[in-house]
């Protein structure tokens, strides 16, 4: 104990106390102790001392698997919020154990939330996002839900809880809760207190929840034994009677307000799925959007009268950004549709004739008409070029702009990492970024050429013969031509008086190389010098190959610095073509920074799955095991976290294959790869010529 | 249920003597008889199960021509199509294709989801999809002439199909499109009824439904429910399966293999019933 503990001791604080209290414990609780808080102070030498000192207290209140469950949910806070809060949970071990049953029948919101996501844009409306917030609300695009739902006692009926929050809150931008603005503007004349707005949205819940039951009878079912189980006060007599105006069909939400002005003062009763509302949060949010909308459906209008006329409008005013002459010959008629919540749809008439407006013109109607009810006759003008170029300025954000700051983390992907000693996935632990390599000249290109020129004609024959072809299979059952050698051969037997062969025709069979390979390869600082010069000349060599063979590849690069800046750099992508481009990156490939890989793995693997092919390959070149200036990631850690990587990857019908220049690579390659799976080029200056040799083995 | 006998037909035989029920969307009948009195060859465009098919057996019948219809696949080759050889005690027997035999009879055949079958194969309808109406029979050395009657109509899915299995523009350009999407709301909803009988309250939360799986285009699902899924469901829901049991079998499982999405279209259909 003192050993792993050492860091965080000091002349006032011993381990003997801890230890002291432990002795009481059988030697199994005591091993126990003893490995997770050496695995602890792996990360952080006080978490585990306060691990250590807490644990004799939890080990009375729970079994070692509430324990384990315990200390992984105080070092999950500490990944995602750092130290102070981690203690905490290690401190509050009786409270940890008062929830143990909330906690195993809990559903945390991450697992579900794609789930939700994709269930709320089911049910209709713009697409909203689902998030964790410390408050249950939503600004009308994404919906905030708690970040564990355990009140009830299985994790079914708690899913049911999630799903009826996430409904209530889709529910107040279908039917119309904000809509037009009139609520706002009736809480900015007058903000209520607290209580007024929570009174407010019981009414209206109450209005909601009665457009759910006409429309949805199934999740009104849910939410009413929701409401049964949770709120025991909830569904008073004389509250029915109040609000039977709010469950006619076609109440609005200014009947909810009229009804809330002669009822202030009554308490709100209880509703466990309401949450909670944020008029400030949804204006700011309505306003970005209203003005985004604006732009963007007078964008389309734009396109359409292109269309209609043949030119873009607008010429001859290039700093215009709306065209007034246009405003005459635009308009929109409702109809009536009963399927939308307010019994209206909207048609577009442009020089009097119905236009059918593309898709995305079409959504960014619908959210027009979401928030506002209507679309308002000063949008129906089209956008002049001023505005098309402010558009093209504010869509065109890319990663670099999201790069300036590390820790923000638009633009990015995040991926989970494999911590071994924890037998976890750190959720969302790496980000990593795409990044672009900047093409060099293509002397490099030429002079790899030249260099390589007799190899490179041998690598093209050597491919060629291996490009799918049709070949005529001979004696076939059954096939498109008769086999003239075969039917002669069994004339010849019938005549002598022996069975006939049916195997009499050919048949054309088409062998498709249906293959995708991704090429990753290493850029970290070590390649530095003559292994990149190495390893792009067999890059160079490689994708010749490839592009005589017709299969498909992408090459990426990657590096790495800490788990916040695991960086991929696309050389090649599937779907571009190999082209001067694509050689010019090839050449401008540069040593970066270190080699944290598994980040890199998860985010190619996801790009290969995406592909559709019979054979997948996943190629990695590179000098050395996973390493990081993290010193966490160096050695065994790196090694399991690239190791399960691959294992996903390989889930996903992707074969992992390694060339290395290491020659210690035999000695943790197989464990990460698999005993087949890796090649050993100990010569550099050969590097070139084997991947090629090496690529066809693999794949003929 | 009633005993039938069962018929064994030539394809050329093969007449529609029961009108199909079909619900027009839209010209499309009005469209694809001019096209017919023209001898114009016709491609019918749309995702699977909106009724492109049905369509075609209810021309057939509206125009009284057998109807050949072939599958295409990637393996199909023309001489799937024209014909080919075939040995016969010693001697080599040539035997027609379904496409020569219904130049032949002069019926109409129907090439369903044509971009399937590999690029080959599509050239061979070439000759017989613009003024020229003759089918090469390149093994035989002769030259078939369609009559007015015979009528050559392909599918095809825009929708779904990889870059890969784009239809060529020199084959495309020779057939007058017909457009097909789901039926609106309403129509779609008669057709459950008259497919499978159920009541017109059920229906209408099942168009419901296939309207809440086709928001999902695009955000995991490949496509949204079709109108056949529908009726699949309608069918169980006639014979007294649950309604949530229905969607989960005849329709969600059918539309992906994906856990998360099959929960939240499970939950969708859940939440109607």
């Amino acid at each position: 104990m003192d050993v792993y503990l050492d860091p965080a001791l000091s002349s006032r604080r011993t381990a003997a106390g801890p230890a002291r209290e432990l002795a009481a414990f059988p030697a199994r609780e005591q091993a126990f102790v003893l490995h997770w808080g050496a695995v602890i102070a792996r990360d952080n030498a006080e978490l585990a001392y306060q691990f250590t000192a807490f644990a004799p207290r939890g080990l009375r209140l729970m079994d070692l698997a509430g324990m384990e469950s315990w200390l992984l949910y105080a070092m999950d806070l500490y990944d995602k919020k750092g130290q102070t809060p981690a203690i905490r949970a290690f401190q509050d071990v009786e409270g940890f154990a008062a929830n143990m049953q909330e906690r195993l029948a809990g559903i945390v919101l991450e697992d579900v939330a794609g789930v939700l996501e994709r269930f709320v844009c089911g049910l209709n409306g713009r697409t909203l996002g689902i998030a964790v917030g410390q408050r249950c609300y939503t600004d009308t695009e994404t919906i905030f839900l708690p970040p564990v739902v355990g009140r009830l006692p299985d994790k079914e009926a708690n899913f049911r809880l999630y799903k009826a929050m996430a409904v209530h809150q889709w529910a107040q931008g279908w039917y119309g809760t904000w809509r037009g603005g009139a609520l706002l503007d009736a809480f900015e004349r007058n903000a209520p207190p607290p209580a007024a707005l929570d009174l407010f949205h019981a009414l209206e819940t109450a209005r909601l929840d009665a457009c759910i039951e006409r429309d949805f009878p199934g999740l009104h079912r849910d939410m009413c034994a929701l409401r049964e189980a949770l709120d025991a006060e909830a569904q008073h007599a004389d509250w029915r009677a109040l609000v039977a105006r709010l469950r006619a069909p076609g109440a609005g939400v200014l009947d909810t307000l009229e009804l809330w002005a002669s009822l202030l003062g009554r308490p709100a009763p209880p509703c466990c799925y309401r949450g909670e509302l944020l008029p400030e949060a949804v204006r700011a949010r309505m306003d970005i959007r209203a003005a985004l909308d604006r732009d963007r459906f007078r964008i389309a209008l734009a396109r359409l009268v292109e269309d209609q006329d043949g030119r873009p409008p607008g010429e001859e005013t290039p700093e215009a950004e709306t065209l007034p002459e246009t405003a005459s010959r635009i308009a929109v008629r409702a109809k009536e549709d009963p399927d939308s919540p307010d019994g209206l749809s909207y048609d577009l008439f442009l020089d009097g004739k119905p236009v059918a407006p593309p898709e995305d013109a079409l959504s960014t109607m619908e959210s027009i008409i979401q928030d506002l009810g209507e679309i308002p006759p000063e949008y129906l003008v089209a956008a002049g070029p001023g505005l098309y170029k402010r558009a093209l300025g504010v869509e065109g954000k890319d990663a670099e702009s999201a790069w300036a700051g590390t820790y923000h983390e638009e633009g990015a992907f995040a991926y989970d990492e494999w911590d071994h000693s924890r037998q976890h996935h750190r959720k969302g632990w790496c980000i990593l970024r795409e990044h672009e390599v900047k093409p060099a000249g293509l002397t490099f290109y030429h002079a790899t050429l030249r260099k390589y020129g007799g190899l490179i004609k041998s690598l093209r024959r050597t491919f060629e013969v291996l490009r799918g072809e049709d070949r005529i299979l001979k004696r076939q059952p059954y096939g498109e031509d008769v086999d003239i050698d075969a039917l002669v051969e069994a004339y010849a037997d019938a005549r002598v008086g022996l069975e006939m062969g049916e195997r009499l025709f050919t048949r054309r069979q088409q062998d498709e190389r249906n293959i995708a390979v991704m090429l990753m390869v290493d850029m970290s600082g070590s390649t530095k010098g003559w292994i990149n010069e190495a390893e792009r000349e067999a890059l160079i060599l490689l994708s010749e190959a490839l592009d005589t063979l017709g299969d498909r590849f992408a090459i990426y690069g990657f590096s790495g610095w800490t788990r916040k800046r695991c960086e991929a750099f696309p050389i090649k992508r599937f779907a571009e073509p190999y082209d001067d481009l694509a050689k010019g990156r090839i050449c401008g490939i540069e040593p970066r920074d270190y080699t944290r890989m598994g980040a890199p793995i998860r985010h190619l693997s996801r790009l290969l799955r995406a592909e559709d092919a019979r054979i997948k390959l996943l190629i990695t070149l590179s000098d050395g095991k996973p390493d990081d200036y993290d010193p966490q990631y160096r050695g065994e850690y790196g090694i399991e976290d690239t190791r399960q990587a691959l294992f996903e990857a390989r889930l996903d019908g992707i074969h992992p294959f390694c060339i290395t220049i290491d020659e210690q690579g035999p000695e943790y390659l197989p464990h990460m790869y698999g005993a087949a799976n890796y090649t050993l080029v100990a010569d550099v200056a050969r590097l070139p010529a084997k991947v090629s040799d090496i690529y066809r083995r693999l794949t003929s | 249920m009633q005993q039938h006998e069962l018929r064994v037909l030539r394809p050329e035989e093969y007449f529609i003597d029961v009108e199909p029920y079909y619900e027009p969307v839209a010209d499309e009948v009005t469209v694809f008889e001019a096209a017919y009195a023209n001898g114009l060859p016709i491609l019918l465009k749309g995702p699977t199960g909106c009724g492109k098919t049905r369509f075609m057996e209810y021309m057939a019948w509206r125009l009284k021509r057998p109807l050949i219809t072939v599958s295409c696949h990637d393996d199909l080759t023309s001489s799937d199509l024209v014909g080919r050889f075939l040995v016969k005690g010693g001697e080599t027997v040539w035997v027609d294709g379904p496409l020569a035999r219904a130049v032949r009879a002069g019926g109409i055949c129907y090439l369903d989801e044509v971009v399937e079958a590999r690029k080959d194969t599509t050239v061979v309808i070439h000759p017989l999809a613009d003024d020229r109406r003759v089918l090469p029979i390149e093994k035989l050395g002769e030259l078939l002439e369609a009559p007015t009657e015979f009528c050559l109509a392909m599918s095809y899915n825009p929708g779904y199909q990889s870059v890969l299995k784009d239809l060529k523009q020199s084959t495309r350009q020779r057939f007058v499109a017909l457009e097909f999407s789901y039926p609106a709301a309403a129509l779609e909803q008669t057709i459950v009824e008259r497919e499978s009988g159920i009541d017109p309250a059920l229906a209408r939360q099942l168009v419901k439904f296939a309207h809440m799986t086709r928001n999902l285009k695009g955000q995991g699902l490949d496509e949204g429910a079709s109108t056949r899924l529908l009726v699949h469901a309608a069918k169980l829901i006639h014979s007294g399966v649950a309604p949530v049991v229905a969607c989960r079998s005849a329709i969600a499982q059918a539309l992906t293999d994906d856990a998360d999405m099959l929960s939240a279209v499970n939950e969708l259909s859940a939440s109607l019933f």
